[in-house]
């Protein structure tokens, strides 16, 4: 690939850490303060999808910030994989932007600047990681991820988000320290570079047993993709107020997980260097142990957002189920999730905003008969909810189908079984939300009367994420033809 | 005043300083400020100006007042030397921006004594640095401490007992040096290093040199409280006025690691030390290694921010003297890169803990900083950089010497020192984010206010300590940006042929 020198790729990750500023300076005038967040997202897109066509031309561009270490720098890099995964996240800001004015308001919440701020921040963390050309700049980003959301969960600051905050930096930062850093060091050692190649850079370098664990430490290292058992913090995230939730615990944070795992099955240790030593198979039953397990547990939640935050952690890790199989469809399908359930999942989220917004019920148990006064919010629900189950006409049918079709081609039965088994408890924990909210009885005297739906600008959001998943199964050919080059450079 | 004897000015202007302060002070207390403030920027910019010599033109041996070695006395001003420089009159000067706001409350009448003694300790890192001369370093290093211990008792609560404490030990640490030098001398009929360096691989007697190696490396250790001979630390680092612990913190050690590097391959050589003893590298790397896990967790039962600190700044000690025990490439470019970041994140982390102090009271027990996130956030995100950079975040400098000291103690298979670089990166990201939580969610108590001399006053800290502490912070970032460069233009330089 040929990436030419710009100034692009580092405007486009910059633009909203030096947002942060007027965002800070119009602290005591909301209006203001909001419109710069939302010209910061659009800006954002904007500058992302500037790229898109020289991405889609087989080229891409560079910049490098600083020579920091011999043959690591901190460097930016724009190519297939990036440009997937940052107009998917920079397109999901905006309107998580505009959702959040209507959530935060509705709600009259504090500290409303310091949210905007490091959403901002935690925005062009997001995008560096995406554009990151080598495994140092990408750990760079990573970190700054976990630290510019730590103000987002700790929110509300109670006794509740203390604890909350404390698992989640004690998980995220734990594991980068302890896992990834000696990792990264480990894979500089034997080779010399960290620069992220497509085949990867490890192949001829390092032993079967190196490798092997290797993929350990950078699985379980890059905690965010939330492979159980290191999951604990998603659930406890949820704390956050619910457009934190929706878009950085459904969307960007824990993409960034997967997306770091990924890039380095790709562009570390390279398919083929996988396939040749059969590590294909930790990945696949480590995956399939977390989609299982997390699905089963989410059955048991009654919290709303928790039994959400359990469903992310199954379907991240049909992302990485995707990639370890190791043949093109199971990749491609693995790549394709990533967008699938980013939309699926910010409208299940942004619904459970828009709940708690309208009738202040955060609990399932709480919501019968709700859908009949939030029609708009229960459709959307149900629609993402059938494109996580993977149900044809929407999103999540093709990745799931393009995955089934991976397994069947490398024989891997079980893992056809593990994904069907799967959907049906997507199914079985969706429904039951959907059912309730249309057709249970409301208990007497609950005050159903007086809810209606919820803002305009939560329900505008809400409504775009849930026509796109419909959208993307009928012209999913840009993100097709984004992951082909990854998979097939 | 000409560019081969700019380093001699800025070694000889904060201690003509001392004695304009001391004379001056004594008529006036406002011109205190601007003379210390002054001598330091101009031993500042001296320094820098020689930095950029060395760098464009290679280091030099300069001889003071024509004495010819080994007689007279010679100072060597290489890379190492003057980037040194460049260190000690920067954190200097940094840091006394902030020591003349914060003295000029803690110390009312006496500012022109503490300045004297301040001055002078300046100026006596500035010969440490450059001295080319063995009994000289022990010369200076004493002018170092005993101001040092000066500064110390004129601190709070038990500030004499444990500058007592110190005034033991560091004279017990000067002993051992003097004695090891003593040996040298009979060995070898010179104090020259250079001499010295050549002397000694033709020498004979094993065992007396064995003795002055050892005895002066050990007096070096006791001086920079390398874990198990750190005792004498905590207290007179939490003790002494904030003023001065600006100063003495971030370079006492530092300057003594850079001691230990000197006498380790300017007088010895990495063949003495790592080929013919071989079995003592991997033991001083253990010794670190269990230095660091001790005092990490040592650090972590403290409940005072300025306790906290001293232990850490105990663990970093292990880091670096680890990191050039570790007798390859990697490791002694994280052990000097290190001793630059952990100079400005120690200056960063004591500047703040000033900031602090002049709003929360003297007593920085960790139930006095609640709620300081929202009066103070310029301070606490200053810490929080700091804090960044002692857990090892990149693009925090931090983050790099720890990443060449990792790789450094990999390559030589010192997995246990390793693994307590990773342990105590782990417990610093505990120590300080429970130091930011508590800062971040309690709100202050507000029963304590109206007790002892009055509610301390709202709001940030004043202007003059809040710059150096941006300043610092930002260098933080900044350095570790500039690593590449650093490594590459200076560092490299500053390596012993062999290793």
């Amino acid at each position: 690939m040929h990436a030419e020198f710009s100034y692009w790729p580092p405007a486009a990750v910059l633009i909203s850490l030096l947002g942060t500023v007027p965002i800070l300076l119009s602290d005591r005038r909301p209006n203001l303060r909001e419109a710069w967040t939302v010209l910061i997202s659009v800006g954002k897109f904007v500058l992302v999808a500037s790229m898109l066509p020289a991405v889609l031309a087989g080229g891409g561009y560079r910049f490098t910030v600083a020579e920091v270490l011999p043959g690591a720098a901190i460097a930016l890099r724009v190519d297939a994989m990036g440009m997937y995964f940052a107009l998917v996240a920079s397109f999901l800001w905006i309107l998580t932007s505009v959702y959040s004015i209507g959530y935060m308001r509705a709600l009259d919440e504090h500290d409303q600047t310091r949210y905007y701020a490091s959403f901002a921040v935690a925005m062009s963390a997001t995008i560096g990681v995406a554009f990151s050309a080598n495994l140092l700049t990408l750990y760079l980003f990573y970190e700054m991820l976990s630290l510019s959301t730590y103000p987002l969960v700790t929110h509300k600051q109670d006794a509740e988000a203390r604890s909350a905050g404390r698992k989640y930096l004690t998980y995220l930062l734990g594991s980068s320290v302890a896992l990834t850093l000696p990792a990264m060091i480990l894979i500089y050692t034997l080779t010399g570079t960290l620069e992220f190649t497509a085949g990867g850079i490890l192949a001829g370098k390092a032993d079967a047993s190196t490798v092997s664990i290797l993929l350990v430490l950078l699985v379980f290292g890059f905690a965010k993709a939330a492979v159980m058992p290191l999951h604990g913090w998603l659930p406890a995230a949820m704390v956050a107020p619910t457009p934190v939730s929706s878009f950085l615990h459904g969307v960007a944070v824990v993409k960034v997980g997967v997306f770091s795992i990924l890039r380095m099955v790709f562009f570390v240790f390279g398919t083929g260097l996988l396939a040749d030593l059969n590590l294909g198979a930790v990945l696949t039953s480590l995956a399939s142990v977390t989609i299982i397990g997390a699905s089963l547990v989410a059955l048991t939640q009654d919290n709303l957002k928790r039994r959400l935050a359990y469903s992310t952690i199954g379907q991240l890790s049909y992302m990485i189920l995707g990639a370890g199989m190791l043949n093109a469809a199971g990749m491609a399908g693995g790549l394709l999730h990533l967008s699938m359930h980013a939309f699926g999942k910010i409208t299940l989220f942004l619904c459970a905003g828009a709940i708690y917004v309208a009738a202040h019920r955060s609990n399932i148990s709480e919501m019968d008969g709700l859908g009949r006064r939030m029609p708009v919010t229960y459709a959307a629900f149900f629609l993402a909810s059938l494109s996580i189950i993977g149900m044809p006409p929407l999103g999540g049918f093709l990745s799931k189908w393009s995955m089934v079709v991976g397994a069947v081609e490398g024989g891997r039965l079980l893992l056809v079984a593990v994904i069907l088994v799967s959907s049906l408890l997507n199914a079985a924990y969706f429904f039951p939300i959907v059912y309730r909210g249309f057709f249970a009885r409301a208990a007497e005297g609950g005050g159903q009367e007086e809810i209606r739906e919820a803002p305009v600008l939560c329900l505008i959001p809400l409504g775009v994420t849930a026509l796109f998943c419909l959208v993307l199964f009928l012209w999913p050919t840009l993100a097709l033809e984004l992951i082909r080059r990854v998979v097939s450079p | 005043m000409t560019p081969t004897n700019l380093h001699m000015y800025a070694l000889a202007a904060p201690l003509i300083g001392a004695f304009a302060v001391m004379v001056a002070g004594r008529y006036s207390r406002r011109a205190v400020a601007p003379i210390v403030l002054g001598v330091l920027s101009f031993s500042f910019a001296a320094a820098l100006a020689v930095f950029l010599r060395v760098l464009s033109g290679g280091g030099f041996r300069y001889v003071v007042g024509n004495w010819l070695a080994p007689y007279g006395i010679e100072l060597s001003v290489d890379h190492l030397g003057s980037l040194m420089q460049v260190l000690v009159s920067g954190v200097a000067l940094t840091a006394s921006v902030s020591a003349v706001q914060s003295v000029a409350a803690d110390l009312e009448d006496r500012q022109h004594l503490f300045f004297t003694l301040y001055l002078i300790l300046i100026a006596g890192l500035h010969g440490l640095v450059l001295t080319a001369d063995a009994f000289n370093v022990y010369v200076l290093l004493e002018i170092a401490s005993i101001t040092a211990y000066g500064l110390i008792a004129l601190g709070r609560g038990r500030a004499i007992v444990s500058s007592f404490n110190y005034v033991i030990m560091g004279s017990t640490g000067a002993c051992f040096y003097l004695l090891g030098i003593g040996y040298l001398y009979i060995l070898t009929g010179t104090l020259n290093m250079a001499d010295l360096a050549r002397i000694i691989p033709t020498l004979q007697s094993g065992p007396a040199l064995a003795t002055a190696f050892s005895f002066c490396l050990v007096g070096l250790w006791i001086k920079m409280a390398f874990f198990p001979l750190h005792v004498w630390l905590p207290n007179a680092y939490s003790d002494m006025p904030d003023g001065a612990a600006v100063l003495v913190a971030p370079l006492m050690t530092k300057v003594t690691v850079y001691l230990m590097i000197r006498f380790m391959f300017s007088i010895f050589s990495p063949a003495y030390e790592f080929i013919q003893h071989a079995g003592v590298q991997h033991i001083v790397v253990n010794v670190a290694a269990v230095g660091i896990v001790c005092a990490s967790a040592l650090a972590l039962g403290q409940k005072d921010l300025r306790r906290m600190l001293t232990y850490v700044i105990v663990a970093e000690v292990g880091y670096m003297v680890g990191g050039v025990w570790l007798a390859n490439a990697q490791g002694m470019t994280g052990a000097i890169l290190h001793i630059v970041n952990d100079a400005l994140m120690t200056l960063c982390l004591f500047l703040a803990v000033s900031a602090m102090a002049s709003r929360v009271g003297g007593d920085l027990g960790f139930e006095h900083l609640r709620g300081l996130f929202r009066r103070m956030p310029v301070t606490m995100a200053a810490l929080s950089v700091a804090a960044l950079s002692m857990i090892g975040v990149p693009p925090t400098c931090g983050f790099f010497s720890k990443w060449y000291l990792l790789l450094g103690g990999i390559q030589a298979g010192q997995w246990l020192y390793a693994g307590a670089l990773i342990f105590s990166s782990l417990v610093n990201a505990v120590l300080f984010f429970r130091v930011i939580e508590i800062a971040y969610f309690r709100t202050p108590d507000e029963s304590r206010n109206g007790q002892g001399h009055g509610t301390p006053p709202a709001g940030e800290a004043p202007a003059m300590m809040l710059q150096p502490l941006v300043v610092s912070a930002a260098a933080l970032i900044a350095v570790g940006l500039a690593t590449g460069p650093l490594v590459q233009n200076v560092i490299r330089f500053a390596l012993p042929g062999g290793i």
